[in-house]
């Protein structure tokens, strides 16, 4: 648990994603099983068991603290399972009292003594050895731990832990897959004591790693598919094979591993339902399209939603189980139970998850409200009713179509949709076109172009070759996205604020607003916030920038001169706008990126808010003209 | 009847049998300047110029320029003169430790602090009641400094930079195998170790060697003489190099320490990917860390952490505690609750140097 709990504190710490692979891989490589299947469970959420609440730890640190002290030190770190894993005082066995936070002190002191005098320090300078004598360090001794512990060279432990080898009686520390399996099967009543126990025998990182664990509070900052990654690393293996096999294993993973380091076969995925990598498109440039035949291809609309795929097949006993799979392979079934029923056929689909009302797709605001909630309501379900759009057939009955035409994946397509007949699954539709130029103007004005009243839902076209098998990845020249051109702003540089690992030393991060009447005549109010789309040479010109005209610092804030004539005016590019009631402009924009900088124009030239709310009232008055326009229609 | 003494300022006045004794008060009391002892006619740490200042120890927030007379170990006066230069007091007394010496009516008496080179307690003794001002203190190993040394004494004046039970230091030889085995995983980065320039640089330096880290590492400018000096002092670092007109990717896989500041700042793009680390005691708080944008935090502290503090609080045998800068609230509190008398002492002015809070240095622009 100990070495488990370093790691999750080092990616804690750690913005770089290869750095991040790296420090998982090497786990995966100095931890032996299962306690390194268990981590990986744990990465990637697969862990389940019940949660702790916070009063039961509150419980547990008044019962060995003097509150007051407690109460400072709450109010100092603000965190309580932080607080606790580093005030937690340790029971020391054979001494049934026990000392908030202290120890005690040794018996008189006599003048001369010097620093022997201390609580740790008195052991620390042996704690190699005491370690060593532990068998912790030398991998030729056998371990009696199960977990982490094995596997040779693992070294590095804190003194806390190191303090335990001294004194014999202290059982050692548990190992991840202790605190997994206990946690499992473990009554309710029994759970205060058992944690005490562990707080008693982990260090500062392993107490704090365990009480994020059991409160369910562990946001380790890695994705699910960062894990795997890490762990396909560990045998120089294609994430997408892992991913691929990843719906048949269970923790602690013992055949994955194997596989991993050559040592099993690659496991079967016997799923009836699995994950089949996605494809993905590139953005196309203008430059692009000049080798292109418009021929090759067909179009369809880019509907701005979320990329889903939906698989239905049967099991041994011919029931049908169907799951929902992120783009990433993550199972999102769960979050949208009402779509399951409609999932009869076998099959694998691939479309995009979106909110119907009264058959009008709804804009992405409106989809992401059902997103990321705990409890799916029934009300929830009615109020956003969801909806697949298929554009593509992955797998029909028992027969992989993936290495077919993507015409004829189409054609196929087609006939499954109507052999299902759902009103919660519908076809996206194709833009017929023959030329680059009639596909330009079916992009700039969807409506007219077959989208009719769902154009406000799409956010470009896509374009895919006619003959492309469906690959995994981003194969190169198959598949195009041309997306909508954005909003684009010109609004003026505020505050500046340190990027975070290798842009540290950088101003990275903007903070811009636009004009609006105040008080005392015009004033800038902010926005957004952008740290991306600029080129690394326009990063050091903003930067410096940055340095030389700021004019107040709030810790790693800087306020930037924004006056009529002195300033930066950026240049903003951005997908949509969204009311906001924690943003004083009471806008907040979606996907907002620096796309210019406009040395040229001074900050008095730049939008105002006015700009901002009429593209809002846009958006909004749609929905009802086109109720009433559709309306007419019948 | 030392230790036992009923040390508490009212019972005194009352009770004609202590007239003969001094209230603590009367020894050492603090004022403006700092800690006054008006019998001995000193200040201890003084924060503005005085007449005749007694200092603890080297660090710019208790060794200020510009006294009349200064006494202090060898050391402590030689940082000065390094730090302020030739003229940075009137004229200056050296003490070794455990050496007294007559102060106006008091006896003074320096002890090893363990804090960082040349750091010293004083013990001011006047008729029979003992104050003993520790400055700052730690009392867990150092390679670069002598041990701290136990003074008992009827008034303890205690540091409190750490004093909440959420510090617990741990083994400091522990922090620096997490280096480098980050050294180790990430040979390509190089290694950018935030460390206050007097003390905790060196003390990094030597846990690094006695860690069996043989490779040169390297300095910034801002931490080459100080270091130069603990070299000349005899303490052993290995081999240093300074770390300008190096090439970036010579840098790869090496060890640069740097003071705190300079870790976030333009300085750093001399460096191919820097692993940021920083070697502190408030490093034991994430959100502290984070705050920095620090990737390793590293909790190397030279103060003494709550179970040091408890621990000697309770071996001084003092009935009276005096605490100070830092989180006096929580250490008061503990030794009322260990029917110690305890009291926040007022002083102002310290804790600004070395691993208190610092805004963010203002970067020249380099």
């Amino acid at each position: 648990m100990n070495r488990f709990a370093e790691l999750l504190d080092r990616l804690a710490y750690e913005p770089g994603r290869n750095n991040k692979l790296r420090l998982i891989t090497g786990y995966f490589r100095e931890v032996g099983d299962p306690d390194r299947g268990y981590a990986l469970a744990a990465l990637t959420g697969a862990l389940s068991f019940k949660h702790a609440k916070p009063a039961l730890i509150r419980d547990l640190i008044a019962s060995r603290t003097d509150p007051v002290l407690f109460g400072l030190s709450y109010d100092y770190v603000g965190d309580l399972s932080e607080t606790v894993a580093l005030m937690w005082p340790k029971r020391v066995p054979g001494n049934g009292e026990s000392f908030p936070g202290h120890p005690s002190p040794p018996p008189s002191p006599a003048r001369g003594e010097g620093a022997q005098l201390g609580a740790g320090q008195q052991t620390s300078s042996t704690t190699d050895r005491d370690s060593a004598s532990d068998g912790r360090t030398t991998p030729t001794v056998p371990s009696p731990l199960a977990g982490e512990g094995q596997g040779g060279g693992y070294r590095g432990r804190d003194a806390r832990d190191a303090l335990h080898p001294s004194n014999h009686n202290n059982p050692p520390p548990p190992t991840l897959t202790e605190v997994v399996t206990t946690l499992r099967t473990l009554g309710k009543t029994e759970l205060p004591k058992q944690l005490e126990r562990w707080l008693d025998e982990l260090d500062e990182t392993g107490r704090w790693a365990l009480l994020k664990l059991v409160t369910g509070a562990l946001r380790i900052g890695i994705s699910a598919r960062l894990a795997k990654t890490a762990a396909a690393a560990l045998g120089d293996k294609d994430p997408h094979e892992v991913e691929l096999i990843w719906p048949g294993l269970a923790p602690p993973y013992l055949d994955l591993f194997a596989w991993l380091e050559g040592r099993g076969d690659k496991p079967v995925n016997r799923d009836p339902a699995p994950f089949r990598p996605v494809m993905l498109a590139h953005a196309i440039e203008d430059t692009d399209f000049a080798a292109l035949d418009p021929a090759d291809y067909v179009a369809e609309w880019k509907w701005d939603g979320i990329r889903v795929q939906a698989v239905a097949g049967r099991d041994e006993r011919g029931h049908v189980t169907a799951r929902l799979y992120s783009r990433t392979g993550e199972d999102i079934t769960g979050s949208f139970p009402d779509l399951v029923p409609s999932l009869r056929l076998a099959g694998a689909i691939d479309g995009e998850l979106l909110i119907l009302r009264e058959g009008r797709v709804q804009s992405f605001n409106v989809l992401q409200q059902r997103l990321n909630r705990k409890v799916v309501s029934p009300k929830l379900i009615k109020e956003f009713p969801i909806h697949l759009r298929a554009y593509d057939l992955l797998g029909d009955d028992a027969n992989d179509l993936r290495e077919l035409p993507f015409a004829e994946r189409r054609e196929r397509l087609e006939t499954f949709i109507g052999k299902l007949d759902d009103p919660r699954i519908d076809l996206s539709p194709t833009v017929p076109f023959a030329s680059w130029q009639a596909l330009t103007a079916a992009r700039a004005d969807p409506a007219s172009a077959g989208a009719g009243e769902d154009a406000d839902a799409v956010e470009g076209v896509m374009l895919k070759r006619r003959d492309a098998p469906y690959l995994p990845g981003r194969p190169k020249g198959q598949w195009w996205k041309w997306k909508r051109d954005p909003h684009i702003i010109d609004a003026v540089l505020m505050y500046a604020q340190r990027g975070h690992g290798k842009r540290s030393s950088y101003y990275s991060d903007y903070t811009f607003g636009v004009w609006t009447a105040g008080e005392a005549g015009d004033e800038l109010v902010p926005v957004g916030k952008a740290y991306f789309g600029f080129t690394d040479e326009e990063l050091l010109q903003i930067d410096r920038f940055v340095r030389r005209n700021t004019t107040e610092k709030f810790g790693p804030v800087r306020h930037v001169v924004h006056e009529p004539d002195t300033g930066l005016v950026l240049e903003v590019a951005f997908e949509g706008l969204q009311r906001s009631q924690r943003h004083k402009s009471g806008v907040a924009m979606r996907f907002p990126r620096i796309s210019r900088l406009r040395w040229d124009k001074p900050p008095r030239e730049a939008d105002r808010l006015e700009t901002l709310e009429n593209m809002l009232k846009a958006d909004e008055s749609l929905p009802t003209i086109k109720v009433a326009a559709s309306a007419d229609s019948r | 009847m030392r230790g036992s003494s009923p040390a508490m300022t009212g019972e005194y006045r009352d009770t004609g049998a202590y007239m003969s004794t001094m209230r603590p008060q009367d020894i050492l009391l603090p004022a403006a300047a700092g800690l006054c002892c008006k019998p001995g006619g000193f200040h201890i740490d003084p924060v503005r110029p005085v007449e005749r200042a007694v200092i603890t120890h080297g660090h710019s927030d208790h060794a200020r320029a510009g006294h009349g007379r200064v006494l202090a170990t060898q050391e402590t006066l030689d940082m000065m003169r390094l730090r302020y230069g030739e003229n940075f007091a009137g004229s200056t007394q050296a003490i070794c430790y455990g050496e007294e010496i007559r102060l106006g009516d008091v006896r003074v008496k320096f002890h090893p602090a363990g804090h960082v080179l040349g750091s010293a307690q004083i013990a001011v003794t006047c008729k029979d009641t003992c104050i003993v001002a520790s400055g700052d203190y730690k009392d867990a190993p150092d390679p670069t400094c002598t041990p701290f040394e136990l003074v008992p004494c009827d008034v303890f004046i205690t540091e409190a930079t750490f004093g909440l039970p959420v510090f617990r230091h741990g083994d400091a030889a522990g922090e620096v195998r997490k280096l480098l085995a980050s050294v180790a995983l990430f040979p390509e980065r190089a290694h950018l170790v935030g460390a206050y320039s007097l003390g905790k640089a060196q003390r990094v330096i030597a846990l690094l060697r006695q860690a069996g880290y043989d490779a040169p590492i390297y300095l910034h400018g801002a931490m080459e003489k100080i270091t130069k000096y603990y070299q000349s002092r005899g303490i052993d670092l290995g081999e240093l190099r300074p770390v300008m007109g190096v090439k970036k990717a010579a840098l790869a896989g090496t060890i640069t320490l740097a003071p705190p500041s300079a870790t976030s700042d333009l300085w750093t793009r001399r460096f191919p990917d820097p692993v940021t680390a920083f070697a502190s005691g408030w490093m034991r708080v994430r959100a502290r860390a984070r705050q920095r944008g620090i990737e390793l935090p590293l909790v190397i502290s030279d103060h003494a952490d709550w179970d040091g503090l408890t621990a000697t609080i309770a071996a001084t045998g003092a009935g009276e505690i005096w605490v100070t800068h830092g989180q006096e609230d929580a250490l008061v509190h503990w030794c009322q609750s260990k029917g110690l008398r305890a009291q926040p002492l007022d002083l102002v002015g310290y804790g600004d140097e070395e691993e208190s809070e610092t805004p963010l240095q203002d970067e020249a622009e380099a």
